[in-house]
């Protein structure tokens, strides 16, 4: 009977220690999120490959540029006509 | 600034490598590794279609959604990006991708797969724009230089339209609507002869 008793009592307490070993653990998440990258509109800093039809650091005129260019060079009906 | 897109015209596209051959040489991508590609359907057959195929920088990018270490980032223009220096080249972005485009080199000492690389959209990578450590990793970065991308702007029939989502659709549009369809294409006649002609050709 004693014998039973701390067989139980092992047994209880080997649960216990179980169910705490997650407390135990280091966090798991993501160490955080992946460096961010600047803004294109900012440019390269290198003048040469640069195109000069826009002001860097200028978003607006930056896009702008981005459009009138994709017209010109991708629009071939607007071209012709 | 709408979101950055590509569309390829497949009444245009005359699978002539031009916008892959353009990649590799703006960027120096490696051996074996190919950000673009032309795929080709019923290949041989009469009336076969051809399109070019890379990083399409969807929307909700299931890269993005599986990527176990969190690699991945959006630029504010839409396009995606990854940072090479947390990628672990796990290829899970390779079996998420319904294009096929997460790339990975095999050029190590012992041939194992590599970081992963893919289409940029010529918009670098997380490092200092235009920077020498940007070039090696990403290539090239088009956009910051005021340039659409590469492919697109090489095209030699300006099949592969690039840039904002809004301006390449309008582009698309206008060009469908001129070119109707069947007969109505330019160059139906030359090619096939008009209803006329084969009247002629008859009698």
């Amino acid at each position: 009977m004693n014998s039973l008793k701390r067989i139980a009592l092992f047994a209880s307490a080997m649960t216990v220690l179980a169910s705490l070993a997650a407390c135990g653990d280091k966090a798991q998440e993501l160490a955080g999120q992946p460096r961010q990258d600047a803004a294109p509109y900012t440019g390269t800093g290198v003048q040469v490959f640069t195109t000069s039809d826009w002001k860097t650091g200028d978003k607006n005129s930056w896009a702008q540029q981005l459009k009138t260019r994709a017209q010109y060079g991708q629009n071939d009906h607007s071209r012709s006509n | 600034m709408a979101r950055m897109k590509f569309i390829c015209d497949a009444e245009r596209c005359i699978e002539c490598n031009g916008c892959v051959t353009a990649c590799k040489n703006e960027h120096e991508v490696p051996w074996g590794v190919n950000r673009r590609r032309v795929v080709t359907l019923n290949d041989g057959v009469p009336g076969e279609k051809s399109i070019s195929v890379a990083c399409m920088h969807c929307s909700d990018a299931p890269c993005m959604a599986v990527c176990p270490v969190n690699c991945f980032y959006r630029t504010e223009e839409g396009v995606v990006l990854h940072d090479k220096d947390v990628c672990i080249g796990c290829g899970y972005c390779s079996y998420a991708c319904p294009f096929g485009a997460p790339q990975f080199p095999s050029a190590g000492t012992f041939g194992v797969r590599g970081k992963m690389d893919k289409c940029t959209f010529c918009a670098g990578g997380p490092e200092a724009n235009g920077s020498q450590a940007e070039f090696e990793k990403y290539g090239r970065n088009r956009l910051a230089e005021g340039k659409l991308p590469a492919c697109a702007e090489m095209c030699s029939t300006k099949a592969l339209l690039a840039g904002d989502g809004d301006v390449v659709a309008d582009i698309f549009r206008n060009r469908v609507v001129q070119r109707g369809k069947g007969a109505e294409v330019w160059g139906w006649g030359t090619a096939y002869g008009s209803k006329a002609d084969s009247k002629g050709a008859k009698s």
